[in-house]
C-alpha cells in the first residue's frame, strides 16, 4: 500500500483522465494522510503486552489492560461475547486525557451479551469459551493477539500481525508548560507512574496541524489515530465496505491505496479504484466454502481499510486475506460476526444495527426524475407524457431547482406558484412526488429556517466557536448540528404540513450532499476541526449523513401521526442508514462501465444491510445513447431503487423521446417491474424482518460454489430470480451462469429481452395486470409461476397488507401465504395466523412450469367446497395454466392435479 | 373524414334518443356491437378462439387480441370504449378500467373501484365547442389573412426579380463610369504627387477639363435617362417628368417651361443636348441617385434596420483613396459618390438576392416574417424571434444579449415541414451543448410569440402564432368569398 507512483507512467495517465472524470488532486490519497501515513511504520515494532493481574471477568464481559511497551500507555481491552454467534472486541485509552468519540446511534440497542467463561489460563494466555461448536477466544500475551478458534482450526486473528496501534491523547508540547502548572496534567503523570515514565515520542510532521492544498487541519486534539489487524486464514474473498465504484470483490490493496472510506462528495467519479465515496458502511464480510464471517469497525472517523491476500498471484498455499482497519479518531469497537452461513452473518448484523426499513409499495415502483422539472407545467406534461405512452410511473422528483433560489422547504414562487395544485394532480392520477432537502441552509436573514437554526444555536461551529459557514448550492451556507438530537427533533417538526407550506401527504423527500458537501472545503467536504457539540467533525464525519436521512425520516413519520411509511432517499450512508430509507449511488455517468458497475456496487451495500440501493437509470452525466439507456432500464427495472435521473447540462431523456422502438423496449422494462411488485414487496418485507438482502451476489445462496465468489455480473433478486443484465454495448446475448446441482433454472417465461431466470423449485406471485401506478394495482389479482423442480416441487411466500403504513407491524394487519407445491397439490397456507388483513385481491391464474398434462384439476376451498378448474397444457413447453381459480389471495385453498 | 362523420352521428343519436340504451356488453364500441351476440358463442376478434359467451367480460383473459374483455383490467391489451354522451367517444387501455382514476366523462370506465367519478361529459362537450367554434374563427380569419400575405408576397417577389434586374443593369454601367473617373483621378493624382505648386495652373486646367468630361458624362447620361423611349431624341413630354427642372417653381413643369428649356425645340437629339444642359443640369436629379433614397416600397422604414445591422457590412472604404487636398473635394465627392453608388446598389441586391433564396413556404406565405422581429418578455427575460435570421435572450434588467441561435431549417413533421423552426449554433454553454431554438408554429389571427420555454438545458422551445400556417378551414360554410366559388 501506499506506494509512490515514481514513473510517469501513471501521472501521464492521471493527468489525461482528469479532463474527463474526477480531479484525483481534490482528494487525499493515503500519503496525504498524516494518520493513514505515519501509523503502519511509526507504530508496527511496538508490542503490546496484557497485564494478567488486571484480568476482570464477570458474566459477559472481560477486561484486561494493554500496556504500549514502548511509551506505557494502558489501555483497556474489553471483550464481550454477543448473543447470536458473535463477539466484540473494545480499545480504549485507559485514561484518555479527554473522553474519546464512541459512535452512538447505530447499533439499534446494546446488544444482548451471553456468558463468558475461562476455560484455561496460563502465564502467557488465557482460554475463553464462545459456547457452541468448540468455540474459543484465545488471549496471548506478549505479543497481545486475539485468536478466534473453532476445533482446531483458526478463524481469525487480531493483531496477529502486530499492527494494533492506538496514538494517546497528549498535550501539546509548546503548551505544556502551562498545562503543567495547571492540575491537568496529573493524571497521565499519576498513572504512568505506577510502571514508568511515558516516553514522549518525538513529534512528527502532520501530528498538530495538516495542510492539503489550500485548506489547514488545526487538530488542536493531536494525533488520536488507531489501528488493528485482522488475519482469515482460509479465505480468499472479502466483499463489503462500501462505497466504492469496484468489483463486488474486494481488491489486494498492496501496492496501491487503502479502500478509503469517508463521506465525499466526488465530481465525476472514476471506476474500479479504492476512492472513497459518499457513503461508508464499515463492515466487512468474507467468504470462503467452510465459512462467512463478517467484521464491523464500528467508527464514525476517516477510515482505511488495506486488504492483502498472500494468494495473490500464486497458486498452491494456504490462502489466507489480512486485512488491517485505520482511523483517525475515536476507538477500535470491532464487531466480529461468525457466521456461519451468509444468511447467519446477516442476521448477526441486523441485530447490531437493524434492517431495511419496510418501504411503501410505491417506492419500489418506477420513480421519474431530472434536475430539473423546470416548472409545475413540465411536470404536468411529463406527467401526462407517461400515460399518452401507456407507461407506469409511480413518482415524479423535484431537484434543487425548485425551491426559492435554494432554501430548502420552499417552492419557487414563478415556476412552482401552486405546489398544492401540482401534488393534486398527482395525487388525482395516484401518483406521488419527491422534493429535494438539502442539509446546507442559505444563510440569509430572510429565510426563517436559517433564523431558527441560527437562534436555536442549532448550527455546527467553526474550530473559533462561531457558526461554521461553507459554500454550496445557495452560496453562502449553514449547515445544522445533526448529531444533536433537539435539532434533529427540531427539523423534524419542520415537515410538518403547517410548517412546509405547500407539502401534502403524496410528497416526499430526498436528501442530497449530506456527506457533507462543502464545495470550498477541504476534499469538498465539512473541516475536520469544526465541531459539533464537544466533538469535533473529525469524529462524526461519516455519521452525518446517517443523521440527516433519520431526523428527515422522522419528520415525515411525525406528520402523519406515526401513521404512515416515509420514503427518504439519501446519498450520504452509514453502518444503519438502513433504517431510514433508500441509498443511490450518487452522480455516475452515461457509460456502459458506470452501467456494469451499479451492479457490484448495490451487491455490496446489500451484503452490510443496505437493500433499498439503486444507480441513476440512464447515468447522470453526460447523454446516453438510446441503446445504453434501454439497456439501463432493463438493468435498473431488476435493481431495488428504480430512478431515472439527468443532469440539468443533458439533453432531456423521458422514455418516449427515443423513437417508438426504444419507447416500446423501455415501457416493457417497466411493466416488468411492476408485474413482479409483489414479488419485490414480499422480499422487502423478508428484508425488513430478518436483515436478509434482497439483492444477492449467487455465492450467497451457492455458497459452496466457488465459481459463483467472483461473479458480479448476474445476481440473484431473494433467492428465486437470477438475473444477469445487458451491460455491452452491442451485445445480443449473454451467457449466464447457472449454479446449483440438480436445480432447474428455468427460463423466465417473463421476458425475452432482459435475461431473467426463475429459480425450479420456487414459486413466484405476479400482479400481470399492469396499470399506470402501483396504487391503481393494490386490488388486482396474482398470478403464480410455479417453477417445478427436478424433484416436481416448489415453493414460495405470498405479502398483502395495506401497502402504506405502519399497520402490519403495530396490529398484524398483514397476510402472509406460504405456498407450496408437492405430490401434484399446490396449497397455500398461513405463516401468520395471529395476523388478519382482508384484501379484495384473488388468484387469477396459476402457471405451473415443467409438469405434465393433468386429467384433470380440482380446487378445494377452505370451506370443503371443491371445482374442477380449466386448464390448458403447452406440450412444446410444458407450461400448464389453470384458468380462473378465483379463490381470494388470503384465503386457504388447495389445488389438485390428477 | 369518416371519423368526423361517424363522431356527429353518434353525438346526434344520443341527443335525439335520449332514452335508448346502446345494447352489449360493457366497453364495446357500437361499430362492433356485431360481434357480441348475447347467449352465442363468441369468437375472438383475431380468429384465435372461440369461447362461451358468458367468458366475455368475466374478468379473465382467454383470447390473446383481448376481445372477450372490452368492459374489465383482465387483458393487458384490451381497450374499453365510452360513450361519453355529449362529448367526445374514446377508446382508454384497459388497464384504466377501475383503476381508481376517473377517466371517461361519463363515468363508465369507473363501475367497481369505488372512486367518485361525476358525469362530466355535457361541460366538456360545451367547452370543447367553444374551443372549436372559437378556434374555427380563428382558422377562419387566419386562412384568409394567409391568403393576403401570399398575395402580397407574389407581388413583392416580382418587383425584387424585376430591381435585381434593373440594379444588375445600372451596376454595369456605373462601374463602368466608376472605371472613366478612377483612370481619370488617377491621371489627375500624378502631376499633384510631382510638384504641386509647379503644375498648379496646368492642374487648373486639367481639372477644368475633368469636369467638362465628366458634366459630359453626365450629360450623356442624363440624355439617357431622359430618352424614356430610347429613340435617340429627348421629348418635351420626357423632359416634363422630370418636376424639378420646374423654373418658376411651382411644383410642375409645364410643357412651355420644358421647350423653353430645349430652346423651343418639340425635340432634340444627342448633339442638341448638349446646348440644352447648361440649362437644366444644376437642378436634374438622376433617377439613379433618386433610387438610393430610403423608403423602398415593399417595406416600411423601421424594418430596414435589421437586416443592414446584421448584413456584417464593410466599412466604408476610406482607405482606398489617400487624402487630398481641399481642391481635389469636388472631384473627390464625385469619385465617392458613385463609388458609393455602387456598393450600395450591390448590397440592396446582395440583400435581395438573398431574401429571395429563403424557403418562405409552399405559397411564399412565411415572406412577411423576413427582416421582422418579434419579442415577449418574461418574468426575467426579453425573447427576440427574428425569423430566418436568429433567436436571442437578454435579461429584462440590464446584462448583454445571448444568442439563443441563428436560423437552421424548417424541421417540422414531414407531412408539414412548416411546423417547425429551427435556429442552431447560438451561444455555447458551459459544459453543454450550443444554444438552439425551436419555434412551434400555430395557426392565429395575430403574429405573436406566446410562450417560450427550456425544456432542456440550452434547448430553447418558443411557441408563435401566425396567420400563415392557418389551413383552409374544414366546413365549407366559413368563408363565404373562397368558398362559395367551390
Amino acid at each position: 500500500m501506499a506506494a509512490c507512483c515514481d514513473s510517469l507512467l501513471p501521472l501521464i495517465l492521471l493527468l489525461c483522465l482528469s479532463a474527463q472524470a474526477v480531479d484525483r488532486s481534490n482528494f487525499k490519497t493515503c500519503d496525504q494522510s498524516a494518520f493513514c501515513k505515519e501509523i503502519p511504520y511509526f507504530y508496527r515494532s511496538l508490542e503490546l503486552i496484557y497485564v494478567l493481574d488486571t484480568l476482570e471477568l464477570s458474566d459477559s464481559r472481560l477486561t484486561l489492560q494493554l500496556i504500549n511497551d514502548n511509551n506505557k500507555v494502558r489501555l483497556l481491552l474489553e471483550l464481550y461475547r454477543l448473543q447470536g454467534n458473535m463477539t466484540r472486541v473494545k480499545i480504549n485509552e485507559l485514561k484518555p486525557l479527554k473522553p474519546r468519540y464512541e459512535v452512538p446511534d447505530v447499533l439499534i440497542s446494546d446488544p444482548i451479551t451471553e456468558a463468558l467463561s475461562v476455560v484455561a489460563q496460563d502465564e502467557n494466555s488465557l482460554v475463553l469459551s464462545l459456547g457452541g461448536k468448540d468455540q474459543r477466544l484465545i488471549v496471548s500475551a506478549q505479543p497481545f493477539r486475539l485468536d478466534i478458534v473453532e476445533g482446531p482450526q483458526v478463524l481469525m486473528s487480531l493483531n496477529s500481525r502486530g499492527l494494533l496501534a492506538f496514538e494517546h491523547l497528549r498535550a501539546r508540547k509548546d503548551t505544556k508548560s502551562e498545562s503543567e502548572q495547571a492540575t491537568g496534567q496529573e493524571n497521565v503523570e499519576q498513572q504512568t507512574n505506577e510502571d514508568g515514565q511515558i516516553k514522549e515520542e518525538e513529534d512528527k510532521p502532520g501530528m498538530w496541524e495538516e495542510t492539503f492544498k489550500s485548506h489547514t487541519d488545526s487538530k488542536p486534539n493531536g494525533p488520536s489515530s488507531i489501528s488493528l489487524d485482522f488475519s482469515l486464514p482460509g479465505v480468499e474473498h472479502v466483499y463489503g465496505i462500501p462505497e466504492h465504484a469496484d468489483t463486488l470483490k474486494l481488491k489486494n490493496t498492496d501496492g496501491s491505496d487503502p479502500y478509503r472510506l469517508y463521506n465525499l462528495d466526488v465530481f465525476q467519479y472514476e471506476l474500479h479504484n479504492p476512492m472513497a465515496l459518499y457513503g461508508a458502511v464499515p463492515v466487512l464480510i468474507s467468504h470462503s466454502n467452510d465459512r462467512t464471517m463478517g467484521i464491523f469497525w464500528l467508527n464514525a472517523a476517516e477510515t482505511w481499510v488495506d486488504i492483502s491476500s498472500n494468494t495473490a498471484g500464486k497458486v498452491r498455499v494456504i490462502p489466507q486475506t489480512d486485512v488491517r482497519w485505520i482511523s483517525e479518531s475515536g476507538l477500535i469497537d470491532v464487531f466480529i460476526m461468525l457466521g456461519p452461513k451468509p444468511a447467519d452473518v446477516f442476521t448477526q448484523y441486523a441485530s447490531l444495527t437493524g434492517t431495511q426499513s419496510f418501504p411503501p409499495l410505491s417506492a419500489l415502483a418506477y420513480h421519474q426524475c431530472r434536475w430539473n422539472y423546470n416548472d409545475q407545467e413540465d411536470v404536468k406534461t411529463v406527467d401526462q407524457g407517461f400515460d399518452e405512452h401507456d407507461i407506469p410511473y409511480d413518482f415524479i422528483w423535484l431537484d434543487i431547482e425548485h425551491a426559492d433560489g435554494k432554501r430548502y422547504f420552499t417552492w419557487d414562487p414563478s415556476n412552482f406558484p401552486q405546489p398544492k395544485e401540482m401534488l393534486q394532480g398527482l395525487m388525482d392520477k395516484r401518483r406521488k412526488l419527491v422534493a429535494i432537502v438539502d442539509p446546507h441552509i442559505r444563510v440569509d436573514s430572510g429565510y426563517k429556517i436559517h433564523n431558527e437554526i441560527r437562534s436555536k444555536n442549532f448550527y455546527v461551529k467553526n474550530k473559533d466557536g462561531g457558526d461554521y459557514e461553507g459554500w454550496c448550492w445557495p452560496g453562502n451556507s449553514g449547515y445544522p448540528d445533526f448529531t444533536n438530537p433537539e435539532m434533529r427533533a427540531w427539523w423534524a417538526s419542520q415537515f410538518a404540513y403547517d410548517q412546509y407550506e405547500g407539502s401534502m401527504e403524496n410528497q416526499y423527500i430526498w436528501n442530497d450532499m449530506n456527506e457533507p458537501s462543502v464545495f470550498n472545503g477541504p476534499e469538498v467536504t465539512m473541516h475536520k476541526d469544526a465541531l459539533h457539540g464537544v466533538w469535533e467533525h473529525r469524529d462524526v464525519h461519516n455519521l452525518y449523513g446517517l443523521y440527516v436521512q433519520k431526523a428527515t425520516a422522522d419528520g415525515l413519520i411525525l406528520r402523519s401521526g406515526g401513521v404512515q411509511r416515509p420514503f427518504v432517499l439519501t446519498r450520504a450512508f452509514f453502518a444503519g442508514s438502513q433504517r431510514y430509507g433508500a441509498v443511490w449511488t450518487g452522480d455516475n455517468a452515461a457509460e456502459w462501465g458506470h452501467l456494469k458497475v451499479s451492479i457490484p456496487m448495490c451487491l455490496s451495500l446489500g451484503l452490510v444491510g443496505i437493500s433499498f440501493c439503486g444507480a441513476d437509470v440512464g447515468g447522470f452525466f453526460k447523454h446516453p445513447s438510446a441503446e445504453l439507456l434501454v439497456r439501463w432500464y432493463q438493468a435498473g427495472a431488476y435493481q431495488p431503487f428504480f430512478r431515472a435521473h439527468a443532469h440539468i447540462d443533458t439533453p432531456r431523456r423521458e422514455p418516449w423521446l427515443f423513437g417508438p422502438e426504444n419507447t416500446a423496449l423501455i415501457r416493457e422494462a417497466i411493466r416488468q417491474r411492476y408485474a413482479l411488485l409483489p414479488y419485490w414487496y414480499q422480499l422487502f418485507y423478508n428484508t425488513h424482518r430478518t436483515g436478509q438482502p434482497v439483492m444477492r451476489p449467487l455465492w450467497v445462496e451457492y455458497p459452496d460454489d466457488v465459481a459463483t465468489f467472483s461473479i458480479e455480473d448476474e445476481y440473484l433478486i431473494g433467492k428465486d430470480l437470477l438475473v444477469h443484465p445487458v451491460t455491452d454495448e452491442g451485445a445480443t446475448g449473454v451467457t449466464a451462469y447457472l449454479p446449483g446441482k440438480g436445480e432447474v433454472m428455468c427460463f423466465s417465461t417473463l421476458n425475452g429481452t432482459i435475461p431473467v431466470f426463475q429459480r425450479g423449485g420456487s414459486i413466484i406471485c405476479r400482479k400481470d395486470r399492469v396499470r399506470r401506478s402501483s396504487s391503481c394495482m393494490e386490488n388486482d389479482p396474482y398470478t403464480l409461476y410455479v417453477a417445478l423442480s427436478s424433484q416436481g416441487s416448489a415453493e414460495g411466500e405470498l405479502y398483502i397488507d395495506d401497502f402504506h403504513t405502519f399497520s402490519f407491524e403495530e396490529a398484524k394487519q398483514f397476510v402472509h401465504r406460504h405456498l407450496s407445491f408437492s405430490a401434484n397439490t399446490l396449497s397455500s397456507r398461513n405463516l401468520a395466523p395471529d395476523s388478519q388483513f382482508s384484501t379484495a385481491s384473488w388468484i387469477e391464474k396459476i402457471v405451473i412450469i415443467g409438469g405434465s398434462q393433468p386429467s384433470s384439476v380440482t380446487l378445494k376451498n377452505a370451506d370443503g367446497t371443491e371445482s374442477a378448474l380449466e386448464f390448458e397444457f403447452d406440450s412444446t413447453l410444458a407450461v400448464l395454466t389453470l384458468r380462473k381459480p378465483g379463490v381470494n389471495a388470503a384465503a386457504d385453498w388447495t389445488v389438485v392435479l390428477r | 373524414m369518416t371519423c368526423v362523420h361517424l363522431l356527429l352521428t353518434l353525438v346526434f343519436a344520443v341527443s335525439l334518443g335520449t332514452p335508448v340504451e346502446i345494447q352489449g356488453p360493457r366497453g364495446v364500441p357500437l361499430t362492433s356491437i356485431q360481434f357480441y351476440v348475447e347467449n352465442k358463442p363468441f369468437t375472438c376478434l383475431d380468429g384465435s378462439r372461440t369461447i362461451p359467451f358468458d367468458r366475455v367480460n368475466d374478468d379473465y383473459c382467454d383470447c390473446k387480441d383481448g376481445s372477450d374483455e372490452p368492459g374489465t383490467a383482465a387483458c393487458p391489451n384490451g381497450s374499453f370504449h365510452c360513450t361519453n354522451a355529449g362529448y367526445r367517444t374514446m377508446f382508454i387501455p384497459s388497464s384504466r378500467i377501475n383503476d381508481g382514476i376517473c377517466d371517461c366523462c361519463d363515468t363508465t370506465d369507473e363501475y367497481n373501484s369505488g372512486a367518485k367519478c361525476e358525469n362530466t361529459c355535457k361541460e366538456l362537450g360545451r367547452k370543447e365547442r367553444e374551443v372549436l367554434q372559437k378556434m374555427t374563427e380563428i382558422t377562419k380569419e387566419g386562412f384568409l389573412l394567409k391568403q393576403h400575405l401570399i398575395e402580397e408576397a407574389k407581388k413583392g417577389h416580382q418587383e425584387k426579380q424585376i430591381k435585381v434586374t434593373d440594379m444588375q443593369e445600372n451596376k454595369k454601367q456605373l462601374d463602368e463610369k466608376v472605371e472613366v473617373l478612377r483612370t481619370v483621378k488617377e491621371t489627375a493624382e500624378q502631376p499633384e504627387k510631382e510638384a504641386k505648386e509647379r503644375h498648379l495652373k496646368a492642374w487648373e486646367e486639367q481639372k477644368a477639363a475633368i469636369r467638362l468630361e465628366k458634366d459630359k458624362a453626365k450629360m450623356a447620361e442624363a440624355f439617357l435617362e431622359l430618352d424614356d423611349n430610347a429613340d435617340g431624341f429627348v421629348s418635351v413630354s420626357e423632359l416634363q417628368s422630370h418636376a424639378e427642372l420646374d423654373a418658376d417653381a411651382d411644383g410642375t413643369l409645364t410643357e412651355t417651361e420644358a421647350q423653353g428649356l430645349m430652346g423651343g425645340a418639340e425635340q432634340v437629339d444627342m448633339s442638341t443636348f448638349e446646348s440644352v444642359w447648361p440649362n437644366i443640369k444644376d437642378k436634374y436629379h438622376s433617377e439613379v441617385s433618386r433610387e438610393e433614397e430610403p423608403a423602398p416600397v415593399e417595406t416600411p422604414p423601421d424594418e430596414v434596420k435589421e437586416p443592414v445591422v446584421d448584413n456584417d457590412s464593410e466599412p466604408y472604404p476610406e482607405d482606398d483613396i489617400s487624402e487630398e487636398e481641399d481642391e481635389d473635394d469636388e472631384d473627390e465627392d464625385d469619385y465617392h459618390e458613385d463609388d458609393d453608388k455602387v456598393y450600395h446598389t450591390e448590397n440592396l441586391s446582395k440583400n435581395i438576392e438573398k431574401e429571395l433564396s429563403f424557403d418562405f413556404g409552399p405559397d411564399a406565405e412565411f415572406t412577411y416574417l423576413y427582416s421582422q422581429c418579434y419579442e415577449l418578455t418574461t418574468g426575467e427575460y426579453i425573447y427576440r424571434l427574428c425569423p430566418f435570421n436568429r433567436v436571442s435572450q437578454k435579461p429584462k434588467y440590464g446584462g448583454s444579449e445571448t444568442n439563443l441561435g441563428t436560423w437552421g431549417s424548417w424541421s417540422g413533421p414531414e407531412n408539414n415541414k412548416y411546423l417547425l423552426m429551427k435556429y442552431e449554433h447560438g451561444t455555447g454553454c458551459w459544459q453543454g451543448p450550443n444554444r438552439s431554438t425551436t419555434v412551434k408554429l400555430t395557426c392565429g389571427k395575430e403574429t405573436v410569440v406566446t410562450s417560450t420555454s427550456e425544456p432542456s438545458r440550452c434547448e430553447y422551445l418558443m411557441e408563435f402564432t401566425t396567420p400563415a400556417v392557418c389551413q383552409e378551414p374544414a366546413n365549407t360554410d366559413l368563408s363565404p368569398h373562397d368558398h362559395v366559388e367551390l
